[in-house]
């Protein structure tokens, strides 16, 4: 049961409970529960909008970085990981298996601004070996959601 | 000029929803719940594996059969799902749809005069093509207290000396009903008493909603008295690349090779390497889209029950099949006011066969929004009849 109120949460958060509860042959109380015991667990994280920044006027660059870091004694990467997350234009974190450590998710307003993080703050950590930084051209899809695309019913009206 | 025609295609009557769709077609902002196919798209992978086999330049024909490959995994699929035993080599012929395997099953096996027990209402291919093999069809009216199950009695009162065949079009498109192990045990010993055989279209076998499918040719004696036709249309979502089996005992499935090979030659090549990635690696798509089309079901049951709206619970395929006889209206002009005034399509019951009249087909293969937008404008329709009284 978790794992379906999930599905649709994770594509709708704005699902009218009613609906759901039908839908998953269960009761609006029993799902309600469900949803409120997995905000406590934080299991459910919180709830976003999915928003294409490219048809609005507001200017926004993404960019990815790769970081290589020296692991600190007793720590890990958590200690530098934190260091990073704590910064509000990081979107994500993640610690990654392969040639680097860390992906940052960086959003800044201009390339400017995004390159000063780079070389003031990210690469003036200690435990920061190297950086290498991509900016994202265009998002075709995000969150499984493809982005500008209106899907469109071809099928015949009516069929046997 | 002498006649062009022959006599016995002239009396067959063209579809009855053919009107519903011209009309339909000509207006702007309608909302169907007509159609009979999925709204999902076929899945990725599958749609690249047909990509891929044209990309190698796999155009070729394949065998009569199909491609060995595509019959050993359906071998593998239907003993595996449905506990049924068909050798790839002899047993299994791979068809344009399922479709065409009606057609084929009703060729090889019909002789003038044979009569052929329909029970209805039922898909529109069934009457036709048994008239188109010289056979006599004879329908059988299921009911609505039986949740149109077929049962033993209904069965009984129609065979005569002549009876050769009964199709078995579960689980039913227009009505949604299935047939659970203990229906078929019925029927089955009524076949094997009255030594009939018995056409099997589990075509939606994939979309059942409580227990899992059933095929009547895995019961004890009726393999060697069943012909059984699936396909990929309903289950993968795979309706226009026409693509289908019908399996049986060597004995048929020989003759039904030869009409295939003079008529068809083979099924579309790009669609059997397709159907080859489906079979091999679309369970999870299947289940995905089960659960979907069961989430829908449970929708609209609701809201029917909520307008007041009278509908036997159905279990399988994407169709609901709702009552309509409290308006007083037949199901054509029901159908037809409906599309007219609230700009709705959907199939009136009588496609099916007469003993549809008061009911409507309501598919559900359309996403919530779709179906929401369209109960709103047939809730506000029967608020209006219901008010004119």
């Amino acid at each position: 049961m978790r794992e379906q109120i999930l599905t649709f949460l994770e594509k709708n958060s704005k699902i009218d409970l009613q609906e759901l509860a039908i839908m998953l042959g269960s009761s609006e109380v029993v799902i309600a529960n469900e949803i409120a015991k997995m905000e406590e667990e934080k299991v459910i994280c919180g709830y976003h909008t999915l928003i294409d920044w490219e048809k609005t006027s507001s200017e926004k660059i993404t960019a990815l970085i790769e970081v290589r870091v020296t692991p600190q004694r007793g720590q890990g990467f958590d200690s530098i990981a934190e260091r990073i997350y704590n910064y509000p234009e990081v979107q994500s974190l993640y610690l990654i298996s392969g040639a680097y450590d860390l992906l940052v998710i960086l959003q800044g307003k201009t390339l400017r601004e995004v390159s000063s993080f780079v070389s003031d703050k990210l690469s003036t950590l200690d435990s920061v070996l190297s950086t290498a930084t991509h900016f994202i051209l265009k998002k075709y899809k995000d969150y499984g959601t493809i982005l500008g695309k209106q899907a469109k019913d071809e099928r015949m009206l009516v069929t046997p | 000029m002498r006649n062009p025609l022959s006599d016995k295609v002239v009396t067959i009557k063209p579809s009855g929803i053919r009107k519903f769709f011209d009309i339909a077609s000509e207006m702007k902002d309608v909302i169907s719940l007509g159609v009979g196919e999925p709204d999902f798209d076929t899945p990725w992978h599958v749609r690249d594996e047909g990509i891929y086999s044209l990309e190698k330049g796999r155009t070729f024909y394949t065998s009569n059969s199909g491609l060995k490959e595509l019959r050993e995994e359906i071998s593998h699929y239907l003993r595996r799902r449905y506990q049924l035993q068909y050798d790839p080599l002899h047993e299994i012929l791979v068809t344009v749809g399922g479709s065409e395997g009606i057609d084929l099953a009703l060729r090889a096996m019909l002789n003038p005069g044979d009569e052929v027990l329909i029970p209805e209402p039922c898909y529109v291919s069934y009457l036709p093509c048994v008239v188109l093999a010289d056979g006599v069809p004879v329908t059988i009216e299921l009911k609505e207290k039986n949740e149109f199950r077929l049962t033993k009695e209904e069965l009984l009162e129609k065979i005569t000396d002549k009876t050769k065949m009964l199709v078995l079009p579960f689980p039913n498109n227009p009505t949604g009903a299935v047939l659970r192990r203990e229906d078929l045990e019925a029927i089955a010993e009524v076949v094997i008493e009255k030594d009939l055989f018995v056409l099997s279209d589990e075509i939606y076998s994939e979309l059942t909603y409580g227990e899992d499918h059933v095929s009547i040719a895995s019961l004890p004696g009726m393999w060697e008295r069943t012909l059984t036709i699936n396909g990929f249309s309903k289950s993968y979502a795979m309706t226009g690349w026409r693509l289908g089996y019908i399996c049986g005992p060597q004995k048929i499935v020989e003759q039904m090779t030869k009409i295939h090979q003079f008529a068809i030659m083979c099924a579309p090549t790009t669609a059997q390497y397709a159907a080859v990635e489906a079979l091999r690696n679309g369970d999870g798509d299947v289940a995905m889209m089960r659960e979907a089309y069961n989430q829908r079901r449970r929708f609209l049951m609701h809201e029917f029950k909520r307008m007041g709206l009278k509908c036997f619970e159905p279990f399988g395929a994407f169709y609901v099949f709702p009552s309509i006889k409290e308006f007083g209206l037949s199901s054509d002009e029901f159908a037809m006011r409906l599309l007219e005034e609230e700009h709705v399509a959907v199939v009136p019951g009588t496609a099916f066969g007469e003993c549809g009249e008061g009911f409507l087909r309501i598919s559900y293969a359309y996403s919530i929004e779709a179906l929401k937008t369209a109960l709103a404008r047939i809730e506000r329709f029967i608020e209006r009849l219901r008010a004119q009284g």
